[in-house]
């Protein structure tokens, strides 16, 4: 302690006494970094240790660690293949149709529960009594059973209630089809595909290749939808300038669907009608049961969530917005959207992102009815028929992680634009 | 002081996951006093909990041998139901001993996935289950069925190539276990449902009218299925195979549950005498006791009677011996000589 006595000393480093080792351990700044360094320290033994274990059972048991079984022929078939997949192809192919099948439920489960749940927790809300309770009633039933249940629920009912393919058949059939376009069956939903008669080829981006007509179609909607949105700018511009709203539903129609029409037009787009044919019916698009129970029981389910999540975000909204909106002579409606739920937003957005979050790895629950996605592809035949456990779960936990990620970074890009801007 | 004892600790922890590491499969078994079985999930006459919840079944029989020969005990077996998926990682991961659950033997499991599969209990092969009422009588017209398959098993790969080999299409609705599949196939959600013949047998045994079901007579696959255990401790899976050839050897020799005790002093027959313990020390040199086949004849019976009461013709499984009569009937079972 001479260092603190020595007055020179004190005069020259004012607050800055030498350094002891002691004080790692006595000296409140110092004392949370050494405790810190510790417990990271302890955390890299502790991962140092899983993995030798790892690597030296694996020795043991004469096995190596090898990504090389993703080239290898899978030799097995998937019922649902938004790419071109036969059983002859490679592992890492499986897997890739597996990828797409989750992204495909992902995608279309957050579309389907975000329109059931801001529905519902807007209902929910509602003076009408009869309204509000039936609401509470699906909230609360979807939300305090889990998941997996639905899922099969979903998949029982399709399969064990609806007609079979060959109730279809004969003269009479017990069972007929809705506007001769839609069969409902115990093997799936079958409704009419939309087809081209002129094929602009496809684009090839490396192991996909999506049809060109596609992205065109695609292409001119997301046109559409910022002429839309220019259109839209505009006329609030001229109802500031001006005080009075030029009227643009005709427009906005106009520019939203009649391009798309034209496309339709121009590559000779016909509609292609499921029709019985040997076991099944052949033609349109099948929507399987598995894809069926999945989408609604994850839908559903997630959707309960997001009503009490959007039936949140408006109660913070203090009444005061609304008497005050009402005040100016706004309808309910209008209200509604004007006012409360560009508020509610700030609210929602953040825990809404989990919610996708959880929707997208609830997708994992597929192989319970035999969806094909990336744990069933990958993570279940992949892993069974090659033997390669670690390896298949280790992709597949950082294909989730990639999926979740980019979920999440999307989303809160969507947050950043619609919280409280501070200047 | 603290830095010590956690170091202590952490490298006796070490310690004892390394010497449970090198302790031999039978010395587990004998320290717990049970044979833990993997099992099928439920699949009637192979393995299957009784009303009573008493596993039984044709593979169950065989556990409870194994469980009879080494620890004289044919009730010591604690059954462990495994699905198609799971089964492989069960067994490599030690969480069970033996693996006796209809268990096809291929290149890639025996060699890749490190098992090692002590012989054959069942020669079976992939057929084609449909209702009487679709009117099919050959896999062949089977083109844009809907099939049913277990996934994780030879059959989806077979299902893949037959089908392809003969240019047809058709709809695989993939299930994670028999009863699901069962389930699909009554509930109509497919046309077909694929599995080894003699768990479609099996299946159809159990079915509410078992008439209106026909397995198609096309067999697309050879599927020897037998005991599993793993690689890397030869002396158990010694045991595990001559226990089954114990019991295919009872059956050709003559060898029952009810005439055991007489043969033991009266045959002079050198090779049931081996056998049976009377000669050879045979168990010795397994790491058992001389006694160890005449408990495991003794606990199910030879093969061929195991075989009768558990899926034969007198069974509501209803299955002929066919390939799995002894090589003198014309059948495949062949065990080496016990010399």
């Amino acid at each position: 302690m001479s260092s603190t006595t020595d007055p020179r000393q004190t005069a020259q480093k004012p607050g800055k006494p030498a350094f002891h080792l002691s004080m790692l351990l006595y000296d409140q700044r110092y004392r949370s970094i050494t405790i810190q360094i510790f417990a990271l320290f302890l955390l890299m033994l502790g991962a140092a240790w899983l993995i030798d274990n790892v690597i030296n059972n694996m020795r043991l048991l004469g096995r190596s660690f090898s990504f090389n079984f993703l080239w290898q022929s899978a030799g097995y078939d998937i019922n649902q293949r938004p790419i071109e997949y036969d059983s002859t192809m490679s592992h890492g192919r499986a897997a890739l149709v597996g990828f797409l099948n989750t992204v495909i439920l992902a995608i279309l489960g957050c579309i389907f529960a975000t329109v059931l749940g801001v529905l519902a927790g807007v209902l929910r809300l509602s003076n009408n009594w009869i309204v509000s309770r039936l609401i509470t009633v699906y909230v609360e039933i979807f939300r305090n059973i889990p998941t997996l249940i639905w899922i099969l629920i979903f998949g029982a009912v399709m399969a064990e209630s609806m007609p079979a393919p060959s109730s279809f058949r004969g003269d009479d059939p017990a069972s007929s089809m809705i506007f001769d376009a839609i069969a409902i069956t115990n093997r799936g939903v079958y409704i009419p595909a939309i087809l081209f008669q002129t094929d602009l080829g496809s684009l090839t981006l490396g192991p996909v290749a999506p049809s060109l007509n596609w992205l065109l179609v695609i292409a001119v909607i997301i046109a559409g939808v910022y002429a839309n949105k220019l259109l839209i700018a505009h006329a609030t511009r001229v109802q500031n300038e001006t005080g009075v709203r030029p009227k643009t539903w005709w427009k906005t129609l106009l520019i939203l669907f009649a391009p798309v029409a034209l496309v339709f037009l121009a590559l000779g787009a016909y509609l292609d009608y499921p029709e019985l044919r040997g076991f099944n019916f052949a033609g349109g698009t099948h929507l399987r049961n598995s894809f069926l129970a999945m989408w609604l029981g994850l839908s559903f389910y997630t959707g309960a969530f997001i009503a009490e999540i959007v039936r949140g975000g408006i109660l913070a909204i203090s009444k005061g917005q609304t008497e005050a909106a009402f005040a100016l002579g706004l309808q309910p409606g209008k209200t509604m959207r004007l006012v409360i739920l560009p508020q509610a937003l700030r609210v929602i957005i953040p825990p809404l992102i989990s919610q996708y979050l959880n929707l997208t790895k609830n997708t994992s629950l597929g192989l319970a009815v035999g969806y094909m996605d990336l744990r069933s592809t990958l993570g279940g035949i992949t892993i069974n028929q090659t033997g390669r456990e670690l390896e298949g779960m280790f992709l597949l936990m950082l294909t989730y992680l990639a999926i979740s990620l980019t979920i999440s970074a999307l989303m809160n890009v969507y947050n950043s634009r619609i919280k409280l801007k501070e200047r | 002081m603290k830095k010590t004892v956690f170091v202590g600790a952490f490298a006796a922890s070490a310690l004892v996951a390394g010497l449970a590491q090198a302790q031999s499969t039978l010395e587990q078994v004998k320290n717990r006093g049970e044979l833990v079985c993997g099992s099928n999930t439920g699949q009637a006459g192979f393995g299957a909990p009784d009303a009573n919840g008493v596993w039984q079944g044709f593979d169950v029989g065989f556990c409870r041998a194994l469980a009879a020969a080494v620890l004289g005990d044919p009730m010591a077996v604690t059954f462990v139901p495994l699905t198609s998926q799971t089964r492989f990682s069960a067994l490599a991961s030690s969480e069970v001993d033996v693996l006796a659950r209809n268990t096809t033997w291929t290149f890639v499991r025996d060699v890749d996935l490190n098992l090692t599969f002590v012989g054959t209990n069942y020669y079976d092969g992939q057929g084609f289950m449909v209702t009487r009422e679709l009117g099919v009588s050959s896999a062949l017209e089977l083109d844009g069925a809907t099939v049913c398959i277990e996934t994780g098993t030879t059959t989806e790969l077979n299902l893949a190539d037959y089908f392809r080999v003969n240019g047809m299409s058709y709809e695989p609705v993939p299930v994670d276990t028999a009863a699901e599949a069962q389930q699909q196939y009554l509930a109509g959600a497919c046309d077909v449902y694929t599995t080894d013949v003699s768990a479609l047998a099996s299946s159809r045994a159990a079915f509410a009218e078992p008439g209106d079901h026909v397995i198609l007579p096309e067999v697309v696959s050879k599927e020897p299925l037998g005991p599993v255990v793993r690689h890397g401790d030869d002396n158990w899976a010694d045991i595990v195979q001559w226990t089954l050839f114990a019991l295919i050897a009872a059956e050709e020799l003559g060898i029952t549950s009810a005439n055991i005790e007489e043969l033991k002093t009266s045959s002079n027959n050198p090779e049931i005498g081996r056998i049976l313990g009377t000669d050879g020390g045979f168990g010795e040199m397994l790491g058992l006791d001389n006694d160890w086949a005449a408990r495991a004849i003794a606990a199910v019976g030879n093969y061929g009677e195991l075989f009768a009461n558990t899926i034969g013709d007198q069974t509501p499984i209803g299955l002929a011996r066919g390939l799995n009569a002894q090589w003198t009937q014309g059948g495949l079972l062949y065990a080496p000589p016990f010399r």
